[in-house]
């Protein structure tokens, strides 16, 4: 059973992306989710399934959320798998709608990680810390350590450098400068990035993405709906994962990661190529994630990831736009759902400014742990 | 933030691994099927999913596979210890586990480094495997 195109993403919603004092992590997800119903013109009575990340500390947070916005729900549940979790909802989505269990599946992210209560219920999926036995105790306390690591073993494999992690971090800034729902909108350069303050090397600050509160929220159905609404359809074309496992430290590879089985699966189901794809949207928690997707998603040979960001290449403008709206390293850190958003606007055409002239096909690639999970969206319009 | 004392609370499949660090040995897996050590501790041989186990005391030599130097702490606990030197190491047994490498500058480190087994005791109750460097 081929899924190809047998769905589609025919609303999107999302809040102001920043910080949200004094709003509930419940009412930045129902208006994430109440802007995305209305966009692909439907209402809360047409939606039958809601998805979300698991929260931290909260049980039965889909269940809860459609009580309170009256939803009629046949499907509904989390998905736990970090920043893969936005993309591997919408996968999620298109097998259940494709079941037959649901018809139109409302897939939701969100957060207050910079005004909520930490590690407090508040249906808030926290970014936590990666709190491991075997990790915490010997000094790897955060994300960053681990993905740091693995950088450092890239540049000693391949000989990738600072300046290369630095144009990534540039092209997402200057993308976010035309992004009006960005937290970071002023544009830097390659030496504002390198005088930026060095955190676990070879990582700068600006090598880390921003904290964010706010929620992101798309509408997926099957295409026989999805042709009579309002917007012109984004078509789910490919779909894959791999989960290579948690812990970075004793991972097969710190230099090839998950996204190299999960882009060949969704490229074998969409029929499609790595140059066929107009723009990238690429989970980007560090400029590191992006270089080895990149590789890993085909768009340049393994170790060349550093070259390929250069010059420009992946601006809007160069040869592949990649994090057209800033990403998590400038837009903000929605978990990746901002990724899934964007790529839709993209293909839309509804960019303004910042829209890559004839982007047909984009390909959305997720991200958890310590490039533990990997999932993979190809769309096309 | 997280303290890590708090994360760390031994079970059935890793108290031989910490009861043995408090006695400054490093202790790990071996399966009996396969013959693979395997880190970390875990019920399960991940290569061949034998249950029969056998905990075997490593000398704990082994090289720097990557490394990073963590100039910022994360957590009040660590504003002390920066900047420290956290690293993969490549044990000779074979597998690969995450710590601090101390006595060494952190100018100095470099991947492929040989390392051999220290152990840091933080309290009477907790004691790390670290590395230092073999000069």
């Amino acid at each position: 059973m081929n899924l190809k195109d047998t769905c589609a993403i025919v609303g999107i919603g999302e809040t102001k992306f920043g910080t949200l004092p004094g709003i509930s992590c419940s009412k930045i997800a129902i208006e994430a989710t109440k802007k995305a119903i209305e966009d692909a013109g439907l209402q809360a009575k047409d939606i039958d399934g809601l998805l979300s990340p698991q929260p931290a500390s909260e049980m039965f947070y889909g269940v809860r959320l459609g009580e309170k916005m009256g939803l009629k729900l046949k499907y509904t549940g989390s998905v736990d798998i970090g920043g893969a979790t936005p993309v591997a909802m919408v996968q999620h989505a298109v097998m259940a709608i494709n079941a037959g269990l649901c018809n139109t599946v409302v897939c939701v992210y969100a957060g207050s990680p910079k005004s909520g209560p930490k590690h407090a219920s508040a249906s808030c999926p926290q970014i936590v810390n990666n709190e491991d036995e075997f990790m915490y105790p010997f000094g790897q306390v955060a994300a960053m350590h681990g993905y740091a690591m693995a950088c450092q073993r890239h540049m000693f494999e391949f000989r990738t450098t600072s300046k290369q992690l630095g144009a990534i971090a540039v092209a997402c800034r200057k993308h976010a400068s035309l992004t009006e729902n960005a937290q970071r909108r002023d544009p830097i350069t390659l030496t504002d990035y390198m005088n930026s303050k060095l955190y676990c090397d070879p990582f700068r600050l600006l090598d880390i993405c921003q904290v964010t509160d706010g929620g992101a929220a798309v509408v997926v159905t099957n295409v026989e709906r999805a042709d009579v609404l309002r917007n012109k359809p984004v078509y789910i074309s490919g779909m894959g994962n791999r989960h290579q496992g948690w812990g970075i430290g004793w991972a097969p590879s710190m230099t090839t990661t998950g996204a190299k089985d999960s882009s060949e699966m969704a490229y074998k189901m969409a029929g499609m190529k790595a140059k066929d794809v107009d723009i990238a949207e690429i989970y980007d928690c560090f400029t590191y994630t992006v270089l080895v997707t990149l590789e890993d998603y085909g768009f340049c040979e393994k170790g060349e990831g550093g070259p390929f960001v250069e010059n420009g290449r992946i601006e809007i403008g160069g040869e592949l736009p990649v994090n057209t709206s800033g990403g998590l390293l400038s837009q903000g850190h929605l978990e990746g759902m901002n990724h899934i958003t964007e790529a839709v606007k993209q293909l839309r055409g509804v960019c303004g400014q910042r829209q890559v002239n004839g982007a047909e096909i984009a390909i959305v690639s997720g991200n958890g742990g310590i490039l533990s999970t990997h999932s993979t969206l190809i769309l096309r319009r | 933030m997280i303290e890590h004392k708090k994360s760390l609370i031994p079970d059935s499949d890793s108290k031989e691994f910490w009861d043995a660090a408090k006695r400054h040995e490093l202790f790990l897996q071996k399966c009996c099927q396969c013959g693979r050590y395997h880190y970390p501790p875990s019920p399960v041989c991940p290569n061949c999913l034998s249950l029969e186990l056998k905990w075997e005391q490593v000398k704990g030599d082994g090289s720097i596979y990557s490394f990073t130097v963590v100039r910022v702490p994360i957590g009040s606990e660590w504003a002390q210890e920066v900047p420290y030197i956290l690293a993969t190491i490549e044990l000779d047994c074979g597998v690969k586990m995450v710590s601090t490498v101390i006595h060494c500058d952190a100018k100095d480190v470099k991947i492929g480094m040989n390392v051999r087994l220290v152990f840091s005791d933080r309290d009477s109750e907790l004691s790390v495997p670290k590395f230092e460097p073999v000069r």
